[in-house]
């Protein structure tokens, strides 16, 4: 059943996709079949996993099992609401891009892509296979990838999508490896196993660093959290949904599953992951305090968010993480909600920057309505679902150790940026006019259609149901919670009495206002922060630093000289196995030369020809000799009875000087440039060391056998099995045929390069921009 | 370059003999020293003396097809008959052998390792073909050397 709801996402996703052209609007239809299926099923299948002890869904389709590679889903209540927040969250947005794009295959486009995003992503919460996870992840990377970069004429949204790629990308990869190393530590694949009996070797924790480097390239943690802010580049449904609400809660979906294991085997978890946190947190309010484009100031402050919840999951004790299952629920319907209106307000009056905004008059209550309860959600203020989840985090750390009490003052610090901002947004949407001088005659944008706005109606009626009667979701992520941490239960109420926690609350809100109200200051401490170390410049000074550096290395190792090439070949493949050979391998001797009087003269020919060719003077002269080494080597195989061998030789060897020829068409006739006496030297050397090595190599390889010859059984087999008496023919097309397969598309790509490389030296040479064409 | 009588007399003589021995050396090459590697190179060899004589014109007129078709029957030939065994449930590259009884020729036999070869001897002469097209250009008579700092790509 859940592969089926996977699979369908991706197939849904296609169908968008192919029909976009054709069903143009109605693509959105085909793709909003699987969120509502899969919203469906969660409805039946809640009441079994929200029931006591939180029963479990799983899924199998063996694969290859002897490689422990099975690829399990398994559904457990925090997956349950992952599912929700990303079907729920999904089926809204679809419905959002009929109003959102005025180009109907556009929109069909989008809807696909964005299936196909929503099915990966459901792979990686179900997953409870470690490369499984990996795959579903990969996926989440690659279609953001696409969708930021939706708009591939804006070389912006290109970049952006390719900086995106990049950060999660890179990150994604050392999970891969952190993945594999915890695999071998604990012996098996299976998430659910790993987590019950976690490995604590020294390994384990290289393998967690690892992952946790993907978890925070993903979620957007500092100081990799620039991808996040720049991929607003891409249209605003698609910022709701991966950017806000799902994909960037991956890296927080696998802390809070590796938390509550590992936050007390390992020792620098803790400090470690509630850092990052704690710094994203900060760090991405101060940033969003400072830019007048709504759509920025929503991806600093959701940067600030995922740095909040990577504290709360981070801690890994059980009240902590099920406070943060509340905070992830509260943002999605709170941030998606924004965005949405965000883009909205960008659709209808073309622009989402305060300083063009005009104000929003006649028809824009409701969507006014939405923004403030929103904001005020984002900002903790009762009796909404953000202050509920906010409260149940204060809770969770207000009574614990000394250590808590410093996150607690941190988090209340991030806070009371995050209460600023969010009326700055507020402020900002609804009365402009307020922060920024507004051009007074400007007319009101056209309202937008109630369709347009639903979506964000129903996010915004959530968040205020969820905080007047906490119960309803109470339950749910209670056991979302205990999934994750068996010990942890789920405390939501909209009054918990006159706590410290509610202390905490008030003053977070009052001094949030105050600081609004003298924000320049703070907006000063922001500008000054600034040039230290934005996210944006650090990524682009590593990109240049690896893009010249592999520039600088091209130059040397690709210098163009074949003399050179040839040189760093055959003496790495010389020296290399004579030093390996001079440690330890036997001598058998020298092989009896006088024995064969047939062979002996053969091989002085061989010798002095090639002694020839070395102090030819003319070119054509030195490839006849070459020739002649090559037939007298033929010679040498009649001789010693191998006559398959020999014909090839001949063959080969007449090929090559033929070949010979034709290129000395376009040679000087004579060697006119000598090596100087230095370069002379080294190819000497370089020449000597090689025939070393294969004449003291074939003497050794050939007397170094310890087991009986394969080709025995090969001259055995080949008249019965391979239908041939000659065997050298049916080794290359039988018994080795899978190598001549290979052998035989080498020359082909090889040729394919001749006439590649010939056609681009002609065309330069001729400095003719025209393509020479077929011939 | 000139036209040489004695080569191209000697070539005339040479060429159609090569190719016929380049095709009985695949075919013989199951059983007997040869294959479709050396059956190709023997051919390739012959091509190459034409394209010495005559120029590339010369070799291209010799033949109907293009390198770049030869070249992909040849690898059509080389893969498929390695993947066809697989659809009758044989194991890859598996071999079958037929004979039979002919009027005139006698006892025949067939190994489907010949299709193998035979796509052997195409990606072999192709290849051949492919430096003719690529190297030989539209002067086929070289007017003078290059620049002369130019020897270290053979030496």
């Amino acid at each position: 059943m859940l592969w089926l709801i996977v699979m369908l996402h991706v197939v849904a996703g296609f169908a968008a996709l192919a029909s976009a052209r054709s069903l143009r609007r109605w693509g959105l239809a085909v793709a909003a079949v699987a969120p509502l299926s899969a919203l469906v099923w969660a409805a039946t299948a809640a009441p079994r996993l929200l029931a006591d002890g939180g029963e479990t869904v799983t899924s199998r389709f063996s694969w290859a099992t002897s490689l422990g590679l099975e690829a399990v889903l398994r559904a457990d209540g925090f997956s349950l609401i992952m599912v929700l927040v990303v079907t729920g969250i999904g089926a809204l947005i679809l419905a959002y891009s009929t109003g959102y794009f005025s180009d109907g295959a556009k929109a069909a486009r989008v809807g696909g892509l964005l299936m196909i995003f929503a099915g990966a992503m459901l792979c990686v919460v179900l997953s409870d296979h470690l490369l499984l996870l990996y795959v579903g992840w990969e996926l989440t990377s690659i279609t953001s990838f696409f969708l930021i970069g939706t708009d591939h004429e804006n070389p912006k949204a290109r970049k952006a999508a390719v900086h995106a790629l990049m950060v999660t990308g890179a990150g994604g990869l050392a999970m891969l490896a952190g993945f594999v190393l915890l695999g071998q530590q604990a012996g098996t694949w299976r998430l659910g196993e790993i987590l019950a009996a976690p490995p604590t070797s020294v390994a384990t924790s290289v393998a967690i660093g690892l992952i946790l480097l993907g978890a925070f390239t993903k979620s957007a943690q500092y100081p990799f959290h620039s991808w996040l802010p720049d991929a607003m580049a891409a249209p605003t449904p698609i910022s709701a949904y991966l950017h806000s609400a799902t994909m960037v809660k991956a890296g927080v979906y696998l802390i809070a599953r590796l938390a509550p294991a590992f936050a007390v085997t390992i020792g620098w978890w803790r400090p470690v992951v509630v850092t990052v946190g704690l710094v994203t947190m900060v760090a991405g309010a101060l940033r969003a305090s400072r830019p007048t484009d709504l759509k920025r100031l929503l991806a600093f402050g959701t940067v600030s968010q995922l740095g909040f919840l990577v504290v709360l999951f981070g801690i890994g004790r059980p009240e902590a993480t099920a406070a943060g299952v509340a905070v992830l629920v509260g943002h999605a319907l709170f941030k998606a909600a924004l965005f949405l209106v965000v883009g909205i307000v960008d659709h209808q009056a073309g622009t989402r920057d305060v300083t063009d905004l005009p104000r929003l008059g006649e028809g824009w209550g409701v969507t006014k309505t939405v923004a403030v309860i929103s904001a005020a959600s984002m900002a903790a203020v009762p009796p909404f679902a953000g202050f509920v989840a906010k409260e149940s985090a204060y809770a969770a750390l207000v009574d614990g150790s000394t250590g808590d009490r410093v996150v607690l003052a941190g988090i209340v610090f991030g806070s009371i940026l995050t209460v600023a901002y969010s009326l700055r947004l507020a402020v900002g949407l609804v009365r402009p006019d307020a922060i920024v001088a507004v051009d007074q005659r400007q007319a009101s944008p056209p309202a937008p259609a109630w369709s347009f706005v639903a979506p964000a109606v129903v996010l915004a009626s959530l968040t205020v149901l969820f905080g007047l009667v906490p119960q309803i979701w109470e339950s749910a992520v209670d056991v979302a919670a205990i999934a994750l941490d068996a010990q942890a239960h789920a405390h939501l109420a909209l009054w918990p009495g006159l706590t410290e926690a509610l202390g905490l609350s008030l003053l977070t809100l009052a001094v949030g206002i105050g600081v609004f109200a003298v924000r320049r200051p703070i907006e000063a401490v922001a500008v000054r922060w600034a040039p230290v170390a934005t996210g944006v410049e650090i990524y682009n000074g590593v990109v240049d630093a690896v893009l010249s550096a592999a520039a600088r290395t091209t130059r040397i190792v690709q210098n163009g000289s074949l003399a050179t090439y040839a040189a760093v070949v055959l003496t790495t493949a010389s020296v290399s196995t004579l030093v390996a050979m001079a440690r330890g391998a036997s001598w058998p001797g020298w092989p009896a030369v006088g024995a064969d009087p047939t062979s002996v003269v053969v091989s002085s020919l061989i010798v002095a020809a090639a002694v020839a060719a070395t102090v030819a003077r003319r070119r054509f002269a030195a490839a006849i000799l070459l020739g002649a080494v090559g037939y007298a080597m033929a010679l040498l195989f009649v001789v010693r009875g191998a006559p398959d061998l020999a014909l090839t030789q001949v063959a080969v060897e007449t090929l090559f000087v033929v070949v010979f020829l034709v290129v000395l068409r376009r040679l000087p006739d004579r060697f006119e440039h000598r090596p100087s006496p230095v370069g002379k030297t080294v190819r000497i050397a370089v020449s000597v060391s090689v025939g070393a090595f294969v004449m003291i190599g074939s003497i050794a390889f050939a007397g170094s056998r310890t087991e009986r010859p394969v080709s025995d059984q090969m001259v055995e087999q080949a008249l019965p099995e391979g239908y041939g008496r000659n065997v050298v023919n049916v080794i290359l097309v039988d018994i080795r045929g899978l190598d001549t397969v290979g052998e035989a598309t080498v020359l082909a790509t090889a040729a394919v390069g001749i006439v590649a490389l010939a056609r681009a030296g002609r065309r330069r040479e001729h400095d003719d921009p025209t393509p020479t064409g077929d011939r | 370059m000139r036209r040489s009588l004695i080569f191209d007399t000697t070539l005339r003589l040479v060429f159609d003999a090569a190719v016929v021995l380049s095709v009985y050396l695949l075919f013989a090459g199951h059983n007997q020293p040869g294959g479709g590697f050396v059956g190709g190179l023997v051919a390739a060899a012959a091509l190459a003396l034409r394209f010495v004589a005559g120029g590339a014109e010369d070799v291209q007129s010799l033949l109907p097809w293009s390198p770049w078709g030869l070249l992909s029957v040849g690898l059509m030939l080389v893969t498929g008959s390695a993947l066809v065994p697989l659809a009758f449930g044989h194991p890859l590259l598996d071999q079958q052998a037929y004979s039979w009884t002919l009027p005139l020729l006698g006892d025949v036999h067939a190994a489907t390792a010949t299709l193998f070869d035979a796509g052997i001897y195409l990606v072999v002469v192709s290849l051949l073909l492919m430096v003719v097209a690529g190297l030989g250009d539209e002067h086929p008579v070289d007017p003078a050397p290059l620049d002369a700092g130019d020897d270290r790509r053979v030496s």
